[in-house]
């Protein structure tokens, strides 16, 4: 899932403070299950803005609502025809949902209430790690299933650099070296042999270095 | 033991503390609450196990917010005493009392009248 | 011997003969005596001279202006060249300025995680890792293309080298690393700085074992000690470095105002050690920021003078 991480409210505060209708809109996909943007998270930053707003003697209309998901067309049209009525809207949606609802709300300022993160997993309730960067051109099948694209600090293809050491990255003793799991699995799947494989210079056209991205499917459109 | 405590404290009961959620307590400010304290079960002794800790932590974090938005983290406190210890208890509701007495009124409150 | 470039550290190790190469780090300002007064210091003393390339991700004087400083002296440099800063254009462009000006050596390397030096908020690139580096070097001057597939005119004339650490983690690939290593192309290899001399020679005979040393020179890496305080920062904070206990005992018994000499005492006895061990073809001695110690251990290990190749 996409994982993001709340923006300090005082943030927050400073780019609604000259608004005075303003509705925070969450999302239920993946910024809900990292607790960062779903209606709890809503719920919370709104309560916490009347409040601050009110001792600050500013009369700000704070109002909540939470969509199934802001990347789909049909989520965002469900609230079209209430978006005029206020000055802003604070997106609790990972950066996509914020982009596409400022592309549906056209006149609407739509700022964001979370910091984007990373494409991770939950590791345990609080925690959650990066596992892809969605370059476009996976590689797992040759690292054992573990990408050093995402994992290692260097993206080393032909790893490990000669920073690892004891299994850590030299970043940092509390980041586990990608390319010691790559070993490690590699030996769990008696593929080492694989190792002194080179691997080629990659193409990074897929990533965003070629540019914005498109998925074409045109055996699944209409 | 037939103990008083001030009167001024609404007892709102929940089976556990670890039913007490951050927005229960932002409401009870945004709603005029001078003060908010959970009570749990003693550290370890939590039926639900885990329960008291859940609380401490989203006390904590209502603490922070209310700091930060400028109401004051303080008015927010978690305690921990057995049920059997209502001395304790009282002891705890005459300190809590003090303390937001010191604090002075929920700024939010005062505002909200001003504003009306 | 045959030999692929006319760089003079391959025709030295061709030759036969155990090769020196020293490295100096390039001022923090443009200053440029910084880099000729250390040139100066080791010239008669070393084959080559590495010139580091923003080490520790510390912002310094490029490495390619340095190498040609040191060129200009008649001096013979090895371009350092991470792949942290630089994607593939530069990368190239790089080579083919610094062939301009026949530079004839390059070492390969990631480099240090930015987070290290003075711009830790700058982006990295890592577009190639060093092996690749070392592949595209190859390609470069083997096949006289670039990447991208186009002929170069003149090509650069490159010796290849990269970085081996005997002692990295996981343990299991040191040697498959290596390996991997001259398969990209590297023909010489300087190593991480030696102070465990038994476990150096454990791999050294690992590496002879697989026939590798045959394929590559591998130059063993010495970095004197300059006190006690040295050898403890260096087991305990650089990253892959084993520094045994005895090596800190033996400084730690020293009274301070003889433990730099201790230090140089303690590298020309491994020097002398390993000049024995199969496979080890030269050394590379990196006296950090004390590059006037240079001579002194070259001399003292019978090193002195230099052989005179063309």
């Amino acid at each position: 899932m996409i994982v993001a991480d709340k923006k300090p409210i005082e943030e927050i505060i400073d780019s609604i403070k000259d608004f005075s209708k303003i509705l925070i809109l969450g999302c239920n996909e993946c910024v809900t299950v990292c607790e960062a943007g779903g209606k709890k998270e809503v719920g919370i930053l709104a309560s916490a803005l009347r409040m601050y707003f009110l001792n600050q003697g500013q009369e700000v209309k704070i109002d909540e609502n939470t969509l199934e998901r802001q990347c789909d067309h049909e989520y965002l049209d469900e609230i079209l025809d209430e978006v005029d009525q206020y000055d802003a809207i604070v997106s609790l949606a990972c950066g996509v949902g914020v982009q596409f609802s400022a592309e549906k709300y056209t006149t609407t300022p739509i700022l964001p209430g979370v910091n984007t993160t990373f494409l991770g997993a939950t590791e345990e309730r609080g925690l959650w790690t990066e596992r892809c960067q969605a370059c476009g051109s996976c590689v797992l099948a040759t690292t054992g299933g573990i990408c050093p694209i995402s994992r290692c600090a260097k993206r080393v293809m032909n790893g490990p650099c000669g920073g690892s050491s004891n299994g850590a990255c030299e970043i940092n003793k509390e980041v586990i070296c990608a390319w010691q799991l790559i070993i490690e699995r590699l030996k769990a799947l008696d593929k080492m042999d694989t190792y002194e494989t080179l691997t080629p210079i990659k193409d990074w056209s897929t990533d965003r270095a070629g540019g914005p991205r498109k998925v074409i499917r045109e055996d699944v459109q209409q | 033991m037939r103990l008083s405590y001030p009167s001024n404290i609404k007892i709102i009961r929940v089976p556990c503390t670890g039913k007490v959620d951050i927005l229960h307590v932002l409401r009870a400010f945004e709603k005029g609450a001078d003060g908010v304290y959970a009570v749990g079960c003693l550290e370890g002794d939590c039926h639900f196990n885990s329960g008291n800790f859940r609380a401490r932590k989203r006390i904590e974090q209502a603490q922070a917010l209310l700091e930060a938005i400028g109401v004051g983290g303080e008015r927010v406190q978690m305690y921990n005493l057995s049920s059997s210890e209502a001395p304790r208890f009282v002891e705890i509701a005459v300190e809590m009392d003090a303390r937001i007495r010191e604090l002075g009124p929920n700024p939010i409150k005062l505002a909200g009248k001003k504003a009306a | 011997m045959k030999t692929n470039t006319p760089s003079k550290l391959e025709k030295v190790l061709a030759a036969g003969h155990l090769a020196v190469t020293s490295e100096c780090g390039p001022p923090r300002g443009s200053d440029p005596k910084e880099i000729s007064e250390k040139a100066e210091l080791i010239k008669d003393y070393v084959d080559a001279v590495n010139i580091t390339d923003n080490q520790t991700s510390v912002t310094r004087m490029c490495s390619l202006a340095a190498c040609i400083r040191l060129k200009l002296m008649g001096l013979e440099p090895v371009l350092q060249m991470v792949t942290r800063d630089r994607n593939r254009i530069a990368l190239q462009s790089d080579i083919l300025g610094a062939a301009s000006f026949d530079i004839n050596n390059i070492l390969c390397l990631s480099g240090d995680h930015q987070s290290f030096g003075d711009c830790a908020q700058g982006q990295n690139v890592h577009d190639l890792d060093s092996m690749q580096l070392l592949q595209t070097v190859r390609h470069m001057r083997d096949e006289g293309k670039f990447l991208g597939g186009d002929d170069i005119k003149r090509p650069p004339q490159m010796f290849a080298g990269a970085a081996a650490n005997p002692f990295a983690d996981p343990f299991e690939i040191r040697v498959p690393r290596l390996a991997k290593k001259i398969a990209a192309g590297a023909e010489f290899i300087q190593t991480q700085c030696i102070y465990n001399l038994d476990r150096f020679e454990e791999w050294m005979k690992q590496v002879v074992d697989r026939g590798l040393h045959e394929k590559v020179a591998i130059l063993a890496g010495m970095t004197p000690m300059k006190n006690v305080g040295m050898a403890r920062y260096m087991k305990n904070r650089v990253p892959g470095m084993d520094v045994p206990d005895e090596v800190i005992k033996r400084l730690a018994d020293t009274p301070k105002e003889k433990q730099a000499q201790e230090g140089i005492d303690i590298c020309v006895e491994a020097i002398e050690r390993l000049k024995a061990v199969e496979g080890v073809r030269g050394f590379h001695v990196m006296a950090i920021e004390w590059e006037e110690k240079v001579p002194e251990i070259v001399e003292r290990t019978g090193l002195y003078p230099r052989p005179q190749v063309d």
